[in-house]
């Protein structure tokens, strides 16, 4: 069954290196799939893949909504609608909060000064932080800048949103808030893929857990069957590792 | 005759002071329009250099680094005295214009390069990752964080642009230098160099002072 996110075959190699080897993955409208698994394993880069941050092999094919993913003349409008929040925030520092939310729907929707404001506005009391709108991101903490970057993304009211570890370079006080945010983006339509060590977010929201390792996808499942059953030895391991401690 | 009659002659100072400011007009006029089209072709060449075909970028570094090794002195001579030997013939003003224009452009061309590879790769993928277009994402996003970065780089380079407009007076632009040189002879009397190096020291020293002004509150903004 072909899924609103299809990857076949992928495979990445950076020089010598194959950090992905023929991936295959479908992913389903609406659905939440949280991608775990060791450092280095291939996670980030598969998700980097689905948005073109990072070519791939050109025998690999990559389509979302049915659009393929390729250099050219689709590809800004793949990314319009695939929203993407950063490990590391990736705020534009030189722009108020309000004009980070504002910027991409007035450059690339072509809304209007006071649609993209109303819009950004309620996204960010929707976020909790609309009485920051107008600080500088500098100004804010990283749990509220990470709220400011899901904020802009959802702006573009995107199908498909990927979060590549956003919670990794947070103090721990602040992991909760992202999350919470992202709870409660889960099921309201729009397509989740989250990279993260956040094993209890994995088995609460996803629909499906992905587990990689040494570029390869390892195992799939519901959350209760990669965490209480899984069938592999690799993911045994790891999750012994990162659960017992 | 003692040291003031001789470099700080007063009378002689205000006797050719018209003729100085004649000449300080024609400096300002170089040099502002070296720097504004040093500036818009400088930053053109950085993108070029940076985002465009790769025989292109070759082309552009080519420039860059001949322009920079060169003489300006010789490229005006060259652009003077040698270019009508092919039948282009440029007035002065267009001569010194165009050598001081070329040599800038590639000097701020390397600045602006420095200035765009300083922003983080963060910058350039949440912008593409937003569907933003190149032009989009350089005019919105990398360029006013860039602008930052440049100007005190920026503003010595103009600094030496403004300098370097003496040269002018090699191929008979009667600017600051040569109207000073003129002066000088008229009246057999120095003091004149002395009025224009003046001329010069104070159009300049507040540009020098700003330059050192933004770098130390820079440097006390990034702590």
């Amino acid at each position: 069954m072909e899924g609103y996110i299809s990857i076949r075959n992928l495979r990445k190699q950076f020089g010598n290196f194959t950090a992905l080897h023929d991936v295959e993955l479908e992913i389903a409208e609406g659905e939440v799939v949280c991608v775990i698994g060791p450092s280095g394993s291939g996670k980030s880069t598969l998700i980097r893949c689905i948005n073109l941050l990072e070519p791939f092999q050109p025998e690999s094919t990559i389509t979302v909504g049915g659009t393929k993913v390729e250099a050219g003349r689709n590809l800004e409008k793949v990314r319009a609608d695939v929203g993407m929040v950063f490990q590391s925030f990736n705020l534009f520092p030189h722009l108020t909060v309000l004009r980070n939310v504002m910027l991409a729907p007035m450059r690339v929707r072509g809304l209007s000064v006071p649609d993209a404001e109303k819009r950004a506005r309620d996204l960010l009391t929707r976020v909790g932080i609309g009485e920051q709108a107008d600080k500088y991101p500098g100004k804010l903490s990283g749990g509220q800048q990470q709220r400011v970057a899901i904020a802009r993304a959802l702006a573009m009211d995107p199908k498909v949103m990927l979060f590549d570890e956003p919670t990794s370079a947070l103090d721990p006080e602040m992991v909760g808030e992202v999350l919470d945010v992202m709870k409660s983006l889960a099921g309201t339509g729009v397509t989740m893929v989250v990279v993260t060590h956040e094993m209890g977010f994995a088995r609460q929201v996803a629909d499906r857990v992905i587990f990689m390792d040494g570029g390869r996808v390892v195992e799939i499942g519901t959350p209760t069957q990669i965490f209480d059953t899984p069938q592999e030895q690799r993911t045994r391991n790891f999750l012994g590792a990162v659960l017992n401690h | 005759m003692d040291i003031f009659d001789t470099f700080f002659n007063v009378p002689v100072l205000i006797r050719t002071f018209p003729l100085l400011m004649s000449g300080l007009w024609i400096t300002l006029q170089i040099g502002v329009v070296s720097i504004i089209a040093g500036l818009v072709i400088g930053l053109l060449l950085a993108l070029v250099r940076l985002y465009a075909a790769n025989w292109l970028q070759v082309i552009a570094k080519i420039y860059i680094n001949f322009m920079r090794s060169i003489p300006l002195l010789v490229l005006l001579i060259i652009i003077y005295y040698a270019l009508p030997f092919v039948g282009i013939r440029l007035s002065p003003f267009m001569s010194a214009v165009s050598a001081l224009s070329l040599v800038s452009a590639a000097y701020t061309a390397e600045i602006f390069r420095a200035g765009i590879e300083a922003i983080p790769k963060g910058q350039f993928e949440a912008s593409a990752a937003l569907g933003l277009g190149y032009r989009n994402t350089m005019v919105d996003v990398i360029l006013p964080q860039a602008i930052r970065i440049v100007i005190p780089p920026l503003t010595n380079n103009c600094i030496n642009v403004m300098k370097d407009t003496a040269l002018a007076s090699v191929v008979a632009m009667p600017d600051l230098l040569k109207q000073a040189t003129q002066a000088q002879a008229l009246a057999a009397n120095p003091s004149p160099l002395i009025g224009a190096a003046i001329i010069y020291v104070a159009f300049l020293w507040p540009l020098v002072a700003a330059v050192s002004k933004l770098e130390r509150s820079y440097a006390k903004a990034d702590q």
